[in-house]
């Protein structure tokens, strides 16, 4: 999970204003592609394109968004975070602790649930930069632990939230007086606005990149890179966190076996979105875009009423050529 | 940029090459009924047979059906997207099977104010949107199950009990429902206290071990789902007891196997292809505004070594 495969054969000025035009360029087809994708459903169906089913895509991409969001972060920095499914699960499962069962008032139980993210993160860091465990095998380890964990705290049994006044508005209410937008999804656009000025104007961002393009390089500039690499796991924890909080008001409930195989749809949405598995490239626009194309297509083919064993065909084609494309520009630029 | 003109169009094929591949899908218009299914699942043997009932039904009575659920039966989140989309559709009718129901209110209550009728089916609603439930009756079906179970062993002797689970409603119901007809129709036989084995093979089987070596005298198990039946099965053969009466609930390749050869008597199933039937009928009834019952029983069968190859039993195995 280095840039081994990338090597810096080209001066550090040119290969960063190539690298910025090569993320716009990305930006724009991913774009491009969600535009298209929605333009032929619109065509195909008349419910397509109609406020109540733009909302629910809108609502349906938040868990996966929120997830992707914080792991661009990893995946930026050379990394991957396995445990992003399970440990939202877990934080879900903790909120139903904080609020349910110990009782704290939400201004204080909630934050702690997201806390307990950045918890999970710092852990997976640590285990990646102190004992030098590869990331795929300390998050997959992790993966493991949170979903066991879940369902030890919650007996194996969902959590409800219904004496717990507000909760479910964090997710379905509308902070929109009159119109009906749930502020799940403002959530998600804030915080992805967030992280993209973290990404792109400060100290965290710029290691985040140099970190994934050049380890060693990095390192040897004086930065040390430990303790980053762990600052940069516990940041993304937090999203984890969030979305555990943001689905289990959503559900009413903490569901502690929900979330397995939601690593890997966040997964998808970053690369869709032009992040680079192998580190050092990405943006958290293109992120949210590919979130989105994955909600798109799931919308749209079901309410085209497509069989779903092709739904997943077709979801899995469009990853490769995602990826396929941005091999092509590899080879070219 | 030709990269990403090449990019485009590949993406642009994919689409179309795939979408075109996937043949009609329908959508909505047209103007037979139109009935939303969404289940707890799609991959397993046993919503395959409910599509199937749901699909057979629907084409004898001219409607359209479309049947979708999440990969895993945990995923709760998956299920409300499936449940948000099916209603974008405007359906004439929605069936629902919750995997969690108070997680899904809010999104029932909507299609109460769109006068869509929704009719339960597999396990009930804590609600009051749904205008009937069509399901087994545990309860009845393992009764079946004990009335078997008695008549094998002639109303005498000791019989020990592996169910499944301890929460969940069906597991409460084929457990009751089963000590329940022994207490009152068989005085002659002993139900021990029930074990849980959470349907799991290895865990069932030990916990078969375990009561064949505590209770000499033990004559019948009883096994409240396939998970539990296999694990009975394999119990027992360890610890060579095979001449113990072991009748089971549910099918499956190694449970018919298992009744073909002889180690097991018998079991309870139930109807999956009857519950698709019945879900697409009362959904039409409830479009044409007929009044429904509050349940609606789908069925199960006894079935043995005698009647495994009977046809009609042979249609609600699943294996």
């Amino acid at each position: 999970m280095t840039a081994l495969d990338d090597p810096p054969d080209e001066s550090e000025e040119r290969r960063g204003i190539t690298t910025a035009v090569k993320g716009r360029l990305q930006q724009l087809l991913a774009f491009g592609s969600l535009v298209v994708i929605s333009a032929f459903f619109s065509v195909a169906s008349p419910f397509f394109f109609t406020y109540g089913n733009i909302t629910a895509i809108l609502f349906s991409t938040v868990v996966i968004g929120t997830l992707a969001v914080g792991t661009t972060f990893v995946i930026i920095a050379g990394g991957i975070d396995l445990s992003i499914g399970t440990g939202m699960a877990l934080c879900a499962v903790m909120s139903g602790v904080f609020l349910v069962h110990i009782g704290l008032p939400p201004a204080l139980g909630v934050p702690a649930a997201i806390l307990f993210g950045g918890l999970i993160g710092l852990v997976n860091g640590m285990n990646v930069a102190l004992l030098r465990i590869p990331p795929f095998i300390a998050t997959l380890a992790m993966m493991l632990v949170a979903e066991g964990l879940a369902l030890v705290l919650s007996g194996s049994a969902p959590i409800y939230f219904t004496g717990v006044e507000g909760y479910v508005e964090i997710s379905t209410g509308s902070l929109i007086p009159g119109v009906d937008f749930p502020n799940a999804v403002l959530v998600l656009l804030g915080i992805a606005a967030l992280a993209g000025l973290l990404l792109t104007r400060t100290v965290l961002g710029r290691y985040t990149y140099s970190i994934g393009s050049n380890e060693e390089a990095t390192e040897l500039s004086g930065i040390d890179v430990r303790k980053w690499k762990i600052g940069i796991y516990a940041f993304a924890g937090l999203f984890i966190g969030l979305a555990g909080v943001l689905i289990s008001a959503r559900l009413g409930s903490a569901q502690p076996a929900t979330g397995m195989g939601y690593e890997l749809q966040a997964i998808a949405a970053v690369v869709l979105g032009g992040t680079s598995l192998s580190g050092g490239r990405g943006s958290i626009l293109g992120t949210l875009i590919g979130a989105l194309i994955i909600s798109v297509l799931n919308n749209g083919l079901q309410i085209m009423s497509i069989p779903q064993e092709w739904q997943n065909v077709i979801l899995g084609c469009v990853i490769l050529v995602a990826v396929y494309t941005d091999i092509i520009r590899k080879r070219r630029g | 940029m030709t990269g990403r003109k090449i990019g485009g169009a590949l993406a642009a094929a994919a689409l179309g090459l795939t979408l075109g591949a996937c043949g009609p899908g329908g959508g909505a218009g047209g103007d037979q009924p139109y009935l939303a299914i969404v289940s707890k699942g799609f991959q397993h043997q046993f919503w395959q047979a409910v599509k199937q009932g749901a699909e057979q039904e629907a084409r004898r009575r001219g409607a359209r059906v479309t049947f979708v659920g999440p990969a895993t039966e945990q995923d709760v989140e998956e299920q409300m997207n499936m449940l948000t989309n099916e209603l974008a559709k405007q359906p004439d009718a929605l069936g629902f099977a919750a995997l969690d129901s108070r997680a899904a209110a809010p999104l029932l209550q909507q299609a109460k104010a769109n006068d869509i009728p929704v009719i339960a089916f597999d396990s009930g609603v804590d609600s009051d949107v749904p205008l009937t439930t069509v399901a087994t009756d545990n309860r009845a079906a393992a009764a079946e199950a004990a009335k078997h179970m008695a008549e094998l062993l002639d109303g005498q002797g000791e019989v020990a009990m592996v169910v499944h689970d301890q929460t969940s409603r069906s597991g409460i119901d084929r457990r009751d429902g089963f000590t329940e007809w022994m207490a009152s129709n068989a005085p002659g036989i002993t139900v021990l206290p029930p074990q849980y084995g959470g349907g799991d093979q290895l865990e069932s089987a030990n916990i078969t071990k375990s009561f064949l070596s505590a209770n000499p005298n033990l004559e019948g198990i009883y096994a409240s789902n396939e998970g539990s039946a296999i694990g009975v099965i394999k119990g027992a053969q360890e610890s060579g007891r095979e001449e113990v009466t072991i009748v089971g609930f549910d099918s499956g390749k190694a449970q018919i196997d298992a009744i073909r050869n002889g180690r097991m008597a018998g079991a309870v199933t139930q109807n999956p292809i009857g519950m698709g039937e019945r879900l697409v009928d009362s959904a039409l009834r409830a479009v044409e505004g007929a009044q429904l019952p509050e349940s609606i029983d789908t069925g199960y069968f006894w079935y043995d070594h005698e009647n495994l190859d009977d046809p009609k039993i042979k249609e609600v195995l699943y294996q």
